[in-house]
């Protein structure tokens, strides 16, 4: 057993070495493929710096500011430039918010880890009990409704969805605020919690309105196809049915999958809320990156695009990890 | 009085082609089978002759798109759907073909225990697993760590501990090596001499000869003929029915010599009786309808020339 239990720490290192390497090539890729675009883009680096000031700037000014920034050196020399600065930690300082990238995604990071966190939570649930509901009465009026309200939800536009609660429930019904992250008018020191989540609950919930129906959709398949398994064959076979069926077998052989998807949906979510903090005006990543991307701020966008990647990547790495952990085939894999 | 008593019994299934179109495929006609306690029976056909649709029948677990009709009586009763969820697992049990009727993420300790119903699991778990030399390990191993023959220790193990009286075991031998065949026929040898009745669904009728009481001949989803075993000798002389005759002699050790022709597909039935489109003797009258079982010494037929 201690045999296999080091083999197994063996191969979850070797694993994870793996995993490493993969990352800082994938960083690195998307390092290099972001500079390229944004290089090649209309973006002009000091006209975005400065502003509406720019008539005031002379020729020569620019060039100063240039050859400060080193706009004037080689492309290939630039990104390296800026490359040893983001491996070393320094992802520049953001030109609208005139503060350092990397406490700029710090501050905006929270906020919207709150409202992902929220909606992660509970488009899983949902989405799973309304999955495994519809698979268990497959083809009976609670699947057939369970199924429309996916269908039209998976083809809903998250800023579609937003704008309809914004409309029922903030203007007509007056039961939440319009938008923002907290009240305006209030000195932030004033503000409680109550204020923060009264205003996360709209833009929760349209991520988790839409999060559900990819979830639901899913785990009915897989649980389709699990019950229509041998084994489920055999286990009816066996006198069992209903509840202690889907307890016994298809809750076991449906959440290793499901597990997955909910890690493998962090980009969804990340594009999700993007789309919901600008509805929304909520001050999270999402809207941080369609100001970068509109205004012209470089540092802050690579920033962004950077940390994108690596929460993407941070979800995926947990969902393979978790497999390896619970998944007692691939536990033993290598020591059978 | 039969444990088991089988009539008539067919089953079909409802598929939509084109839209709406609906198409009945009939996979089971009219088909018979009767047993008794202390028996087995082997159950022999080639594939899709309907053997696996019989046990799934019998347990009611055939998927929701099938028709049945026919009557099948379990001790002396009508077993409607009803009873037979009541039954199955504890007094009718199935032996299944391959590993995969396991749970891949269930330990197997844990799926032999859930097919005890009136006992103390753990303990009966541990007393089989001693019993068919199962390694007290395995308990907490999962399906793909076991070897063929292990797997088919276990499987034979749950209908063991359910208490059944009834067995019924789909393929139980295909894909081990001859040791592992003769110990999983001597298991089931051993649960009739026990008085339970065997049921052993196969499409090997040489290991079916070595166990059974009874050899049930299935073509094209029904019951050709229902001989008793010491009937197979010879050049297959006493066997009342042609296509029972081509099988024995078309055996390695007989003549080897192959029928002509196929069975027919579920959807392309003919007729009269299902084997006349292959038989030698054929006649006429053949081809105008299905025959009706009938007994001739000691066994059952399906043929009108029977004698």
């Amino acid at each position: 057993m201690n045999r296999l239990k080091g083999e197994f720490s063996k191969s979850l290192l070797t694993f994870l070495v793996m995993k490493g390497i993969r990352m800082v090539s994938l960083l690195f890729a998307i390092c290099l493929v972001s500079f390229i675009l944004v290089k090649s883009s209309p973006i002009d680096p000091i006209q975005a710096y400065v502003g509406a000031d720019m008539m005031r700037v002379s020729p020569e000014q620019r060039e100063n500011i240039a050859e400060y920034w080193g706009l004037d050196k080689p492309a290939i020399e630039q990104f390296f430039h800026w490359g040893s600065a983001v491996a070393g930690g320094d992802l520049g300082t953001s030109m609208i918010f005139r503060q350092p990238v990397a406490d700029i995604i710090h501050e905006r990071f929270f906020s919207s880890l709150a409202l992902m966190s929220t909606a992660w939570v509970l488009s899983g649930i949902f989405g799973f009990a309304m999955g495994v509901v519809a698979a268990m009465k497959k083809d009976t009026w609670v699947d057939q409704f369970i199924k429309w309200y996916c269908y039209t939800l998976a083809s809903t536009p998250t800023f579609w969805m937003g704008l309809l609660l914004l409309m029922i429930f903030a203007v007509w019904l007056g039961w939440f605020p319009v938008g923002m992250g907290v009240p305006v008018g209030v000195i932030a020191e004033d503000v409680t919690i109550g204020d923060r989540v009264l205003h996360l609950i709209l833009p929760a919930l349209t991520l988790s309105i839409i999060g559900v129906a990819n979830i639901a959709l899913h785990t009915r398949q897989k649980l389709i196809d699990v019950l229509a398994s041998d084994y489920v064959l055999f286990a009816k076979a066996r006198g069992e049915r209903g509840f202690i069926l889907f307890w016994r077998h298809g809750l076991r052989n449906i959440a290793l999958p499901a597990v997955t998807l909910q890690f493998a949906s962090f980009s969804e979510l990340f594009g999700g809320a993007i789309l919901a903090e600008q509805v929304f005006s909520y001050p999270g990543l999402g809207e941080a990156t369609v100001e970068a991307g509109l205004r012209g701020d470089v540092p802050l966008l690579l920033g962004l695009v950077l940390f994108s990647a690596l929460f993407v990547f941070a979800g995926n790495l947990i969902a393979d990890l978790i497999y390896r952990v619970i998944d007692p085939r691939m536990k033993g894999a290598k020591s059978v | 009085m039969p444990i088991l008593e089988v009539q008539d019994l067919s089953v079909s299934f409802v598929q939509y082609t084109k839209g709406l179109r609906q198409k009945k495929v009939q996979a089971i006609t009219s088909l018979d089978i009767t047993m008794h306690e202390g028996e087995i029976l082997a159950v022999v056909g080639s594939s899709g002759s309907g053997k696996s649709l019989l046990a799934h029948a019998i347990l009611g677990i055939l998927p929701s798109n099938a028709r049945v009709s026919g009557t099948i009586n379990y001790s002396g009763d009508e077993l409607t759907p009803v009873r037979q969820a009541s039954l199955r697992g504890r007094e009718i049990a199935l032996v299944p073909q391959s590993v995969n009727y396991l749970d891949p993420l269930m330990s197997v300790g844990a799926q032999v225990r859930t097919s005890v119903h009136n006992d103390n699991p753990v303990e009966v778990q541990k007393k089989i697993f001693e019993r068919y030399h199962l390694d007290p390990d395995l308990d907490k191993k999962y399906p793909f760590q076991l070897s063929g023959g292990m797997a088919r220790r276990t499987l034979v193990s749950m209908a063991m501990v359910s208490g059944a009286k009834l067995i019924i075991a789909d393929e139980p031998t295909p894909g081990l090596d001859s040791i592992v065949i003769k110990e999983a026929l001597s298991n089931f040898r051993e649960l009739a001499d026990h008085g339970c009745a065997v049921m052993m669904i196969t499409h090997d009728l040489g290991s079916a000869l070595q166990i059974a009481d009874k050899i049930a001949i299935f073509y094209a989803g029904t019951t050709v003929e229902v001989a008793p075993v010491k009937d197979f000798f010879g050049r297959g002389e006493k066997l009342r029915h042609p296509y029972t005759k081509a099988l024995w002699r078309a055996l390695p050790q007989n003549e080897f010599v192959p029928i002509p022709g196929s069975q027919p597909l579920p959807n392309t039935l003919p007729s009269g009786c299902l084997f006349e489109p292959r038989c030698e003797t054929a006649t006429r009258e053949c081809s105008l309808k299905q025959p009706k079982i009938q007994e001739i010494r000691g066994g059952m037929v399906r043929c009108i020339h029977a004698t």
